[in-house]
C-alpha cells in the first residue's frame, strides 16, 4: 500500500536580503513510498536531502507539486492542505527529527523522550519507564537521565532525539541525519534500536550520512542531485556503491 | 467547534480618517496616518482558534502585536477606535460590542491575560494566594475551603512555593511573580489564555523555568494559548502556528516552524535572519 | 476693655460697646441673627434631596455639599446637617457618642439642636423621634416611627482595598466587589475567621457594598429588615447613603466562615447586670487608699438602657413595643447572628 506519494515536488526560495535571488532546492521530484518500507534518501552536501524531508513534514511550503499522504481518513496533501490539517498529521502520524535538537531548556532527558508518549494518553510512569529503556539502548549513560540536554554532548543530544522521535511508534518517521555525530558503535546500537522497536508498520524515510547504516537497513535507497532525483533503487541495486561526499 | 474568529480587527488612535488604513502598513513603513496623524496599531486582522491552539504573534515595538492581543483578551483601550468582528463561540453576535458585564464575566472566567507588566496584572499589596483567590471571588466562590485548596493546587501547578502562598506578592521574586500571574490566568480554568511577553523582566534562566512549566501547562489543561513577544524562541517553543506583525498588519502566517524556516515575506526573513 | 465702634443699628442688632457685652446680648437672644436649625433652608433642601436620593438607591453614596458647621471637620458635622436638615419644632431629639448621652460631643450637638432648632431632647432611646449617633445603634428596638443618624468618616467601603476614589466609584457602578472578597479571605488567612471589627462591609440590597460606620459588628444585624430608617452621613467626605425600613442588609462572609458577632464569655455589666448588651471595659481606680491598683470591669455601652436596667434587671428591648419578641440584632428572640456568651 502506497503511504506517501510524491509528484512533481519542486522547491524554490525567494531570498529578499540577497535581492530577491531565486534559489532552486528540489526540482520536479516524484516518487512513492510504500507503507513499512524503510527508504534512506543519500546525496552530496547541498542536493536537497534536508529539503526534501523538511517539505514532506511541511517545514517547507512546497512551491509546487503534491506531497500526499494516505490516511484514515483519506489522503492529504500536505502541499495544499491547511495548517490545521498538517497539525492533526503531524499529531497522529508523523515523526521527525532534525540535525538539531529543539532545546525545551529545562525540562530533563527522560521527560523530553516521554513526553510524546503521555501527549498519546500513556501514564506519565509508564512512559518515563519506556524512555528510560530507549535512552539505555541507546547507551545515554543513567546518571544524565535526569540532566538537561541542553549541556549534552552533541552526540548524547542527537540520541535523545532520536528516542523522542521513535518513542510514540508513529506511522511515519522522517529522520535527518539521526546518527552523524555518533562514534560506530553507538551509531550500530542506534540502528539496531531503531529496527527491534519500531514495528513493521512503521515506514521510516532517512536521510543518512553513511554507508554502512544505509545497506544495514534500508530497503530502497532514493539519490538526490543538485535538487533532483536522479534514481531509486531497492537496496541490493545499490549496495556497494560508494557515498561521495 | 471554532473557539474564537476574527475578521478585520481594527484599533486605531485618533481620529481616523479615509486615509488612515491606505497610508499605514508594512509597505507605507508607517503605523502613523500621513494625513490625521491617527495611530492605526492594528488593522485588516483575520485570525481564527481552535480549542486547545497555541498561536504566536511576533513583532517589533510597534507592530501592534500588543494590541491585537490585548484586544482578543477583551481588554478596554479607552483611548482607541475598535472595529472589526470577533466571535467566540457560546456567545452570541460580536464580542467587540458587548456590554459590561458580560465582559466583565468573560474576562473572569474564559479568558485570561498575562499582562506584560506585572503590576498591571497583580495587587502587589495582597498575598500571591490573594491574587490567585480574586478571580474564584469575583466568580462568585464563597467556600474558603474550596477557594484556598483550589489555590494550593495552582501553586502546585505552577510551580510556586506552597509555603509562600501568604506572603505578599511584593516579596516574590520575578519569577515567582509570573508564575503567581499565570496561576491566576488558569485557576478559573478558561477557555483562552493571553500571554503578553511572558519572559519580560525575567532572569534568562527562569525564563526558561516558566515557559516549560507553562508549555506543561498548557497541554495538560489543552487551554488555547496566544502568545505575543519579540522573542523568537518564546514562540518557537510555545506556539504551533504564528502570525508575523509589521506596522499594525499582519505580513505573514503559518505553522511555526515554517515561518521559521522557510519564512516568505520580506520582513520576516530579515526577523529570522536577526536572531543572534 | 477694648474700645469698639458702636452701631448705628440698635434694632435686634448686636450690643458693640463691650465683648462681653456683646456675647451677652448674643446668649439673650437665642436663635436671633440665625436660621431656624442653624441651616438656610437651601441647604436644608439640599440635604433632604440627597437623603431622599439616597433612600431611592439603597448603600449607594450621594455627595452633597458639605457647608462649615461650627463644630470641626471629624466631630460629626455630616451627622448634624443631616439631623438639622430633619428636625422640626415637635420632634423630640436623642444624641448619644458610643452609647453615651452625656459625652461632651453629644451634648454639644444636643445644645446646637435645642438652641437652634428648639427641639426637646431626652435620653430615653423609645422617646425620641431622631436619634443621632457615633458609632453605635442603641440596644432598645427602634420602630418605624423614628429615625437614625449615624456620623460616618470614611464613607467607602473599598477604602480599605483602594486608595483610589475614581476606581472605587467604577467598581460600585459595576458591582465589582473581588477586592473585598480578597482583603476578606486574607482575614481568614490571617486568624482563621473573619476578624474585622468595625466598619465591616456589608451588602445593602444585595445591590451596592456599604461601610456601616464604625459601629461595632454587634450592631450590624440590627440593619437588616428594620423598622426604622436610617441615614448615615459624613461631613467631612460630603456624602449620604441610607437604608431605607426594611430593606435586606447582609455582612460579607464565606460559606463556611461565618459572619460573627462580638463575644463576651462569662462577662456582665458590673451596674445592671445585663450578660445581652454590648459591654465595654471600664478601668477604674479601687478606692482612694491604693492610688496604684485599677480594676477592670465591665459595662453597658448604652448608658440610658443600662440606667432602666438598674430600676429592672429583666426590661426586654422591645418592651415598649406591643408585639414581642422582635428580632433585633444580638440576644433577642429568633437572632441566629451567632457569637453567645457562654
Amino acid at each position: 500500500m502506497i503511504i506517501l506519494s510524491v509528484d512533481g515536488l519542486t522547491k524554490t526560495f525567494d531570498v529578499h536580503v540577497l535581492g530577491d535571488t531565486r534559489v532552486v532546492g528540489l526540482k520536479d521530484v516524484s516518487f512513492d513510498v510504500t507503507d513499512g518500507e524503510f527508504l534512506a534518501i543519500v546525496g552530496e552536501s547541498g542536493s536537497g536531502k534536508s529539503s526534501l524531508l523538511k517539505c514532506l513534514y511541511r517545514t517547507y511550503e512546497p512551491t509546487s507539486g503534491s506531497v500526499v499522504y494516505t490516511t484514515p481518513d483519506g489522503p492529504v496533501d500536505v502541499a495544499s492542505c491547511s495548517d490545521r490539517a498538517v497539525m492533526s498529521l503531524r499529531r497522529d502520524a508523523l515523526g521527525y527529527t532534525s540535525q538539531f535538537l529543539d532545546e525545551i531548556p529545562r525540562v530533563p532527558a527522560v521527560d523530553v523522550v516521554a513526553r510524546p508518549l503521555v501527549e498519546k494518553g500513556v501514564g506519565r510512569a509508564d512512559a518515563r519507564e519506556t524512555a528510560r529503556t530507549l535512552l539505555s539502548a541507546l547507551s545515554v549513560p543513567a546518571e544524565l537521565w535526569e540532566a538537561y540536554p541542553a549541556t549534552f554532548s552533541g552526540g548524547e543530544r542527537q540520541r535523545v532525539n532520536l528516542a523522542q522521535a521513535i518513542a510514540p511508534k508513529p506511522d511515519l518517521l522522517l529522520l535527518d541525519e539521526p546518527t552523524s555525530a555518533l562514534d560506530p558503535n553507538t551509531r550500530r546500537a542506534a540502528i539496531d534500536l531503531l529496527s527491534s522497536y519500531l514495528t513493521s508498520d512503521t515506514t521510516v524515510i532517512g536521510v543518512f550520512h553513511d554507508t554502512d547504516v544505509v545497506e544495514a537497513v534500508a530497503d530502497r535507497v532514493l539519490v538526490l542531485d543538485d535538487g533532483r532525483l536522479q534514481h531509486i533503487v531497492p537496496i541490493e541495486a545499490y549496495e556497494g556503491r560508494v557515498m561521495s561526499e | 467547534m471554532t473557539l474564537l474568529e476574527a475578521t478585520d480587527l481594527e484599533v486605531v488612535y485618533g481620529s481616523r480618517c479615509h486615509e488612515c488604513l491606505s497610508s499605514t502598513g508594512s509597505r507605507a513603513g508607517t503605523n502613523q496616518c500621513v494625513n490625521c496623524g491617527s495611530v492605526v496599531a492594528c488593522a485588516r486582522a483575520d485570525l481564527s482558534l481552535e480549542p486547545g491552539d497555541v498561536l504566536g504573534i511576533v513583532g517589533e515595538s510597534g507592530s501592534g502585536k500588543s494590541s491585537l492581543a490585548e484586544l482578543l483578551a477583551l481588554e478596554q483601550a479607552s483611548e482607541a477606535t475598535v472595529r472589526g468582528d470577533l466571535q467566540y463561540a457560546g456567545y452570541d453576535g460580536n464580542l467587540l460590542e458587548i456590554d459590561y458585564q458580560t465582559r466583565h464575566d468573560l474576562r473572569t472566567s474564559e479568558i485570561s491575560l498575562v499582562h506584560q507588566h506585572i503590576r498591571d496584572g497583580l495587587n502587589l499589596e495582597f498575598t500571591g494566594g490573594g491574587n490567585v483567590a480574586e478571580k474564584l471571588l469575583s466568580a462568585g466562590h464563597r467556600s474558603y475551603a474550596d477557594v484556598r485548596e483550589r489555590v494550593s493546587d495552582l501553586f502546585e501547578e505552577t510551580e510556586i512555593p506552597v509555603d509562600r502562598i501568604d506572603d505578599r506578592t511584593n516579596t516574590y521574586s520575578g519569577g515567582m511573580q509570573r508564575r503567581v500571574q499565570i496561576a491566576r490566568a488558569l485557576v478559573t480554568n478558561p477557555d483562552l489564555i493571553v500571554l503578553d511577553e511572558p519572559t519580560t523582566g525575567l532572569d534568562v534562566s527562569v525564563q526558561a523555568r516558566v515557559l516549560d512549566m507553562f508549555r506543561r501547562v498548557q497541554r495538560e489543561e489543552n487551554v488555547a494559548t496566544i502568545v505575543v513577544s519579540h522573542d523568537l524562541s518564546v514562540v518557537r517553543l510555545l506556539a504551533d502556528r504564528t502570525l508575523v506583525m509589521r506596522h499594525g498588519r499582519i505580513v505573514e502566517s503559518g505553522l511555526t516552524d515554517r515561518v521559521m524556516e522557510d519564512p516568505h515575506h520580506e520582513y520576516t526573513q530579515t526577523l529570522i535572519n536577526s536572531v543572534i | 476693655m477694648t474700645e469698639l465702634p458702636t452701631s448705628s443699628d440698635d434694632t435686634g442688632s448686636v450690643a458693640t460697646d463691650s465683648v462681653d457685652a456683646a456675647l451677652q446680648s448674643l446668649d439673650d437672644e437665642g436663635m436671633v441673627g440665625y436660621n431656624y436649625a442653624y441651616l438656610d433652608e437651601h441647604t436644608k433642601r439640599e440635604v433632604r434631596r440627597s437623603m431622599l436620593k439616597a433612600v431611592a438607591i439603597p448603600g449607594h453614596q450621594v455627595p452633597y455639599a458639605s457647608r462649615p458647621m461650627p463644630l470641626a471637620r471629624g466631630w460629626g458635622t455630616g451627622g448634624i446637617q443631616a439631623s438639622l436638615s430633619m428636625l422640626g419644632p415637635t420632634d423630640t431629639f436623642k444624641v448619644i457618642d458610643q452609647g453615651a448621652d452625656e459625652s461632651v460631643n453629644a451634648t454639644n450637638i444636643r445644645r446646637l439642636a435645642e438652641t437652634t432648632a428648639d427641639v426637646a431632647t431626652t435620653t430615653d432611646t423609645t422617646e425620641a423621634d431622631l436619634i443621632q449617633s457615633r458609632h453605635r445603634i442603641p440596644e432598645e428596638v427602634l420602630t418605624g416611627e423614628q429615625r437614625l443618624v449615624l456620623q460616618v468618616p470614611i464613607p467607602d467601603a473599598l477604602r480599605t482595598v483602594d486608595a483610589s476614589d475614581a476606581a472605587n466609584r467604577r467598581r460600585h457602578g459595576h458591582r465589582n466587589y473581588g477586592k473585598m472578597w480578597v482583603h476578606l479571605y486574607e482575614n481568614v488567612v490571617e486568624y482563621g475567621e473573619i476578624q474585622i471589627a468595625s466598619r465591616y462591609p456589608t451588602m445593602v440590597a444585595d445591590r451596592y457594598l456599604m461601610d456601616p460606620s464604625p459601629i461595632p459588628r454587634w450592631d450590624v444585624p440590627k440593619l437588616d429588615d428594620a423598622d426604622h430608617l436610617t441615614i448615615l452621613a459624613a461631613g467631612r467626605e460630603a456624602r449620604i447613603y441610607a437604608v431605607p425600613p426594611h430593606t435586606a442588609v447582609e455582612p460579607l462572609a464565606f460559606e463556611d466562615r461565618a459572619f460573627t458577632v462580638e463575644r463576651f464569655p462569662e462577662k456582665s455589666c458590673h451596674a445592671c447586670g445585663s450578660t445581652d448588651t454590648y459591654l465595654v471595659e471600664v478601668s477604674e481606680e479601687l478606692g482612694t487608699d491604693d492610688a496604684a491598683s485599677f480594676e477592670t470591669r465591665y459595662a453597658c455601652n448604652d448608658s440610658s438602657f443600662c440606667e432602666k436596667r438598674r430600676e429592672d434587671p429583666d426590661l426586654q428591648k422591645d418592651h415598649h413595643l406591643e408585639r414581642d419578641e422582635v428580632q433585633w440584632g444580638p440576644m433577642t428572640a429568633d437572632a441566629d447572628a451567632g457569637g453567645e456568651s457562654s
